[in-house]
């Protein structure tokens, strides 16, 4: 095991994948010569070269067709979007054709792409560039979306998504780059499509992925000072949403709280907690409740920006409503 | 001039009547002693007479009210007067005739919803929506046969939770836990046809018979005694006695131990008494309350003066006021005035069994069946008649002693019934 940040364990699992299989290659805007906005790609031009690492010029829709174009004729590419803001430029790519082709096709060709993306406020970098649309992209079917929270998780699944055949859209955090997580040495992948509890309780559940599993695993923490024990179970993967560990974790519980980032209306919570009534009624003995972003665009101020994310006071006191 | 009718007092402890039926309606004639209104009290449903003679010119009160004693119920006048409709008049009481839904209550008390008039059972379901529970609490009182209605809810809005539930569940709450159903039994074919829960509305008469024998026995100290009577001579008078009386004048075995009762009282009329604070009150006269079965519950009709009729009074007016109660008919003095009274299951085949003391008598004898029984006679198996009677008495008035005694002079005349012909 050694001790890495996220950042490291982004670039770590690219590395290796570009090492084992010669038809992965990067794409996107400041990659190659300048290392990678966020610095996830540092060194890899100087090691593979253009051929392989590829800046392009600030069009989104123009990576992503490009993308799925190499995708259709036997490459794998891993297309860098700077933010997922800037997804929607590229919509259309994204939504209606990576994820449709193969079925509108009839299974004639796959479209084996990874989009890395990165997502989530608290940069102050506006209202425009600060977005969790994950929601969004986890409607389509055809679309696989990964959103981590550990780095463990992170490169175990970008391994598993470089590897696997379909569209994948990866989904990083802009400020979770540093945090520091245990990794296993050598050589592992993580199934894509898999939740997991990150830590036991037997008072409440708290559900929720990426910048809400760091928040959530702190709110517990704390909550463990006061005599109560929550339940965290990581997503990991928003489409297909794996509900087992969370519905185990509720059947134990009778209690749950959902942590995301975006907005409350139509986003994952309503997912998640929609589905834990359909499949277990019976065991609910609180509504559940979900902690997410202010119903408004994200402020550039930073105080109001801290303000209108949600933050750990805000899971604590959800905790002990849906306790009462 | 015009006349106030209002809710008459028919009962020693009577607050409030309900006003069951207008006999007469707003412009009729009416005499002096027509039946104006049928009102119904704890005791049973009563007609209540016309004090004035003249036109109904007003109806204060509507069918289903309950109204206070005193309060006004009618105007009667002549037809073309001014009349004043009075200050006291009675106000429909509002949502009374309603059932409303159970309530959360403290577990002791058994939530009992406004009785209806017509005291037609009230079905609610106790698993209805209009309780608050959350599902998993009201699974587990589905499979565990849990009364959600009288668990209390300690979530948000008193919503019943799980933990609610299983403190009912563990004795924390007993009078929510319903009778559990009985293990299924039988070869496994048996098909289970499941029964509805049903929730009865009890009536005006049972809620109050509740009350008052909660009063009587958490406040008074019952003792009881037992004694057995030979009742063969007693059986043979009243066989050769009803010979010769017409079908409809027939008297009872009761009849005769309600006579026999009264003499008793008369020599011990500590237990013809009633307590009144400090000191107790023997009555003068001996009136022997006889309970009734009717429908809904029971009625204590009264016998007055009973040591001094001739059993065949006594026995007439009983048939008459029993007829009169299991009508619904009966007259507020059929059923007030009782110093002591009696109670026969003997029609059921009870061998033997204690009352509780209607307050504020201080005692209540209860009789069992006459029956075919082995019996010693002088160191002989023979077989007799005989009758079993508890005395309840109540101890801040008399004690074993006198009860005992009581009961002991009682043989005197059920064992030489010739004593009650004289």
């Amino acid at each position: 095991m050694a001790k890495i940040t996220m950042r490291e364990a982004i670039s770590q699992a690219l590395m290796e994948e570009m090492d084992l299989d010669p038809s992965v290659f990067i794409l996107g805007e400041e990659v190659g010569v300048w290392g990678g906005t966020y610095a996830v790609t540092k060194g890899f031009y100087d090691k593979y070269g253009a051929a392989r690492v590829k800046d392009t010029p600030i069009a989104e829709n123009a990576i992503i067709g490009a993308a799925i174009g190499a995708a259709l004729t036997g490459k794998r590419p891993v297309a860098e979007l700077m933010t997922i803001n800037f997804a929607f430029s590229a919509m259309d790519y994204i939504v209606n054709q990576a994820p449709k082709l193969h079925y509108m096709f009839g299974g004639q060709f796959t479209v084996p792409m990874v989009i890395r993306a990165v997502g989530g406020g608290g940069r102050q970098l506006g209202a425009t560039h600060s977005q969790t649309p994950d929601a969004i992209f986890a409607h389509f079917p055809g679309l696989k979306v990964i959103s981590p929270g550990t780095p463990e998780d992170a490169k175990g699944l970008l391994k598993s998504a470089i590897r696997s055949n379909d569209p994948i859209l990866f989904i990083e955090h802009a400020t979770m780059y540093q945090i520091r997580g245990d990794v296993p040495d050598g050589e592992y992948t993580i199934p894509i499509g898999k939740s997991k509890v990150q830590r036991e309780g037997k008072d409440l559940t708290i559900v929720t992925y990426c910048k809400g599993l760091e928040l959530s695993m702190k709110a517990a923490e704390d909550l463990s000072k006061e005599g109560i024990e929550a339940e965290v179970v990581d997503l990991r993967t928003l489409r297909p949403l794996d509900m087992e560990p969370v519905l185990e974790s509720f059947k134990k519980t009778n209690r749950a709280v959902i942590v995301e980032e975006g907005w409350k209306s139509y986003g994952v919570g309503a997912e998640v907690s929609s589905r834990i009534y359909e499949e277990a009624f019976d065991y609910v003995d609180a509504p559940i409740l979900r902690v997410a972003q202010k119903e408004v665009p994200l402020p550039y101020n930073r105080t109001l920006e801290q303000a209108a994310l949600p933050q750990v006071p805000d899971i604590i006191a959800a905790v002990k409503e849906v306790l009462k | 001039m015009a006349e106030t009718i209002s809710m008459p007092k028919l009962g020693f402890d009577m607050r409030e009547g309900v006003l069951v039926r207008w006999v007469k309606n707003e412009g009729e004639n009416i005499n002096k002693g027509d039946v104006l209104a049928e009102i119904e009290t704890d005791k049973a449903t009563v007609e209540v007479e016309s004090s004035a003679s003249g036109v109904v010119r007003k109806l204060l009160a509507s069918q289903g009210d309950v109204v206070p004693v005193g309060a006004a119920i009618a105007i009667v006048g002549s037809a073309d007067e001014k009349i004043d409709v009075p200050a006291g008049a009675a106000q429909p009481a509002a949502a009374k005739a309603e059932s409303k839904p159970a309530p959360q209550t403290p577990p002791t008390t058994p939530p009992i919803t406004q009785a209806a008039v017509s005291s037609q059972s009230s079905i609610v379901n106790p698993q209805s929506s209009m309780i608050k529970a959350s599902p998993l609490a009201k699974k587990i009182a589905r499979d565990a046969n849990v009364d959600l209605s009288r668990v209390q809810g300690s979530g948000p809005g008193g919503r019943v939770v799980r933990k609610d539930v299983e403190a009912a569940l563990s004795g924390g709450q007993p009078s929510a836990i319903a009778a559990q159903r009985a293990p299924v039994m039988g070869p496994p074919s048996t098909v289970i046809v499941s029964h509805e829960d049903e929730l009865i509305t009890p009536t005006k008469l049972r809620q109050a018979i509740a009350r008052r024998m909660t009063e009587s026995k958490t406040s008074v100290p019952h003792f009881y005694v037992t004694h057995e009577y030979k009742m063969e001579a007693l059986l043979d008078i009243r066989k050769q006695v009803n010979a010769y009386l017409p079908d409809d004048q027939k008297i009872s075995v009761n009849d005769f131990i309600v006579k026999a009762v009264a003499l008793t009282l008369r020599e011990y009329p500590n237990l013809n008494s009633a307590l009144q604070g400090n000191q107790v009150l023997r009555h003068g006269s001996v009136n022997v309350g006889v309970a009734v079965a009717v429908e809904g519950g029971l009625l204590t009709i009264v016998s007055k003066d009973t040591d001094q009729k001739p059993l065949r009074q006594i026995a007439i007016e009983l048939k008459a006021m029993a007829a009169r109660a299991r009508s619904g008919k009966v007259h507020p003095d059929d059923i007030e005035g009782s110093t002591f009274s009696v109670s026969n299951l003997g029609m059921f085949d009870v061998e033997n069994f204690a009352a509780i003391i209607n307050p504020p008598e201080a005692g209540i004898l209860a009789i069992g069946a006459a029956r075919e029984v082995p019996v010693a006679v002088n160191g002989e198996l023979k077989v007799g008649w005989r009758m079993k009677a508890t005395i309840s008495v109540d101890h801040r008035v008399s004690d074993g002693a006198e009860g005992a005694q009581f009961m002991q002079a009682l043989a005197k005349y059920l064992e030489e019934p010739l004593r009650l012909l004289v």
